[in-house]
């Protein structure tokens, strides 16, 4: 690992000011990208500041029903606090079926939302690769791609956001409380992560130095009724080849009310509007829930490799509605409760 | 150079940058204070093996993967792979070697022994320190549970069943 300086935080805005002013600085919260990359020489950063004292680590629910989370909160805390598994099952199951126990004790909130992308070119801090090295092509589109995306994609990049939780966040309009050099700012979720289009190197909207704070989950009743589905090569510990964060809200056999996102299938965490939009007033049969899965995945763009994710996203889609859609699937309720 | 703990101070005020060359590092492991001169991008497994002598955490991948290098920080655990030493300041640190009382094994190194949970041994010490975590934190209820929540510790022998088996016993026996 090359030499890096290092200095400790211990309130927010000296922390930011610090990495601001400096561009060869990185925040260090729980480290397991950063020391990680680093190590990997993915990563280059000349001094580090530890901002693991700030005091940013709160779990609340917010009076209406939505819930706060401070970006320095850890995903094991989060996935046992009891108001995020009641209110918010989907958040709960995408963090506990996320990497391991012992990265769930380290690993922030935050940090989970910037962690980076598991594209082996990417990591392997020597092939040619746009979102490492901009301008220097794409390795994954003619190489070893089986588990890229297929949704969002560009001729530039075709990295999957490796993150569960920012799936399930991206299904529930949370939105993304930064500090930057500029003052305070918030971002609905779909804008806080971006398409890799013609720059894969920037993948969220942030300024150099400035700090995620928290994540707001607006109150959402029918998230009481929810799950997140995870396909895999393994059963634990393992990325996800396709995932399904869903919410749904069942009244005499039609959806009410239903939120999707989809992840292991896309370059950023994929809310699937167009799945929602088929899917509201239709009744809970199967052959809706394959035509709302088909409707979601048609602009798919596969290579050879990975083409499968294109049938097993849809079969995943199918699962999870069966499993909410008759009121008996984890985080079950009458979904019309409050 | 600040001897220990949180380096500043006041809002606002310039934050003390240390490094990048050796640093003086006031560590807590297993209850004892220890004074090492070691640069910022030590790790914790690192600081531990080389400069302390505790040589109980393993270095298996050195990349967050394996979990030989499991320790406890603050009653936690965590990879020390992927932990820098110097972010331990003002924290606890807790080995495999913390784990026993006066001349007598911890009750889970005592299973390990009794279950046969182990051939080569070199991922025993990471199992260990994340068995008697997982059974502080209440995940393991049955063996599927205990198999999800023990899923950061890669045993390249496939000695999961008397792992299993020496986690059902200490469980049982609390």
């Amino acid at each position: 690992m090359r030499p890096i300086t290092y200095l400790r935080a211990t309130d927010t805005a000296t922390a930011v000011a610090a990495v601001s002013t400096d561009p060869t600085s990185d925040f260090l919260a729980g480290g397991t990208t950063e020391v990680d990359l680093l190590r990997q020489n993915v990563l280059n950063p000349r001094r580090l500041v530890d901002i693991n004292d700030l005091p940013l680590t709160g779990i609340e629910g917010t009076p209406d029903g939505g819930l706060r989370i401070g970006a320095l909160a850890r995903m094991s805390d989060v996935a046992a606090a009891p108001v995020v598994r009641e209110r918010f099952p989907l958040i709960a199951q995408a963090l506990e079926l996320g990497a391991s126990a012992q990265l769930r004790n380290m690993a922030s909130m935050g940090g989970n939302l910037l962690q980076r992308v598991r594209c082996s070119y990417f990591r392997d801090a020597e092939s040619a690769c746009n979102k490492r090295e901009p301008g220097t092509g794409c390795s994954a589109i003619e190489g070893f791609s089986r588990g890229h995306a297929v949704l969002g994609t560009s001729e530039h990049c075709i990295a999957t956001h490796p993150s569960d939780v920012a799936v399930a966040l991206t299904a529930l309009d949370t939105r993304v409380h930064t500090l930057g050099p500029n003052g305070e700012r918030a971002y609905p979720v779909d804008d806080f992560f971006l398409l890799p289009g013609d720059s894969p190197h920037r993948e969220h909207p942030l300024e150099h130095g400035e700090l995620i704070t928290g994540i707001e989950v607006p109150a959402m009743p029918l998230a009481r009724h929810s799950l997140y589905l995870k396909v895999r090569d393994r059963e634990s510990y393992e990325f996800a080849l396709v995932s399904v964060a869903l919410a749904l809200s069942v009244m005499n056999g039609t959806i009410a009310d239903v939120r999707m996102a989809l992840g292991g299938v896309a370059t950023k965490p994929w809310r699937a509007r167009r799945a929602e939009d088929f899917l509201i007033g239709a009744a809970t049969v199967r052959d809706n829930f394959a035509l709302a899965a088909r409707v979601e995945m048609a602009d798919a763009r596969p290579t050879p490799m990975n083409a499968f994710k294109v049938e097993l996203a849809q079969r995943a889609i199918v699962r999870a509605l069966d499993t909410l859609g008759d009121g008996t699937g984890p985080g079950a309720g009458s979904g019309s409760s409050p | 150079m600040s001897a220990r703990g949180p380096a500043l101070t006041e809002r606002g005020a310039a934050l003390e940058e240390r490094g990048p060359g050796p640093v003086r590092v006031r560590l807590s492991v297993n209850g004892t204070e220890h004074t090492l001169d070691i640069e910022p991008r030590v790790s914790l497994l690192d600081a531990l093996r080389e400069r302390l002598d505790l040589t109980g955490a393993k270095k298996g991948c050195d990349q967050g993967t394996c979990g030989a290098c499991t320790v406890w920080v603050d009653g936690r655990r965590v990879l020390a792979c992927l932990t820098l030493a110097m972010t331990c300041e003002g924290r606890e640190v807790t080995t495999v070697e913390g784990l026993a009382g006066e001349g007598e094994l911890h009750e889970m190194q005592r299973a390990f022994i009794a279950e046969d949970a182990f051939q080569c041994g070199f991922c025993t010490p990471g199992q260990i320190m994340s068995a008697v975590a997982l059974i502080e934190e209440g995940h393991a209820g049955n063996d599927a549970e205990i198999k999800e929540w023990m899923s950061g510790n890669i045993c390249r022998c496939a000695a999961y069943p008397h792992i299993r088996a020496a986690i059902r016993a200490v469980r049982d026996r609390a």
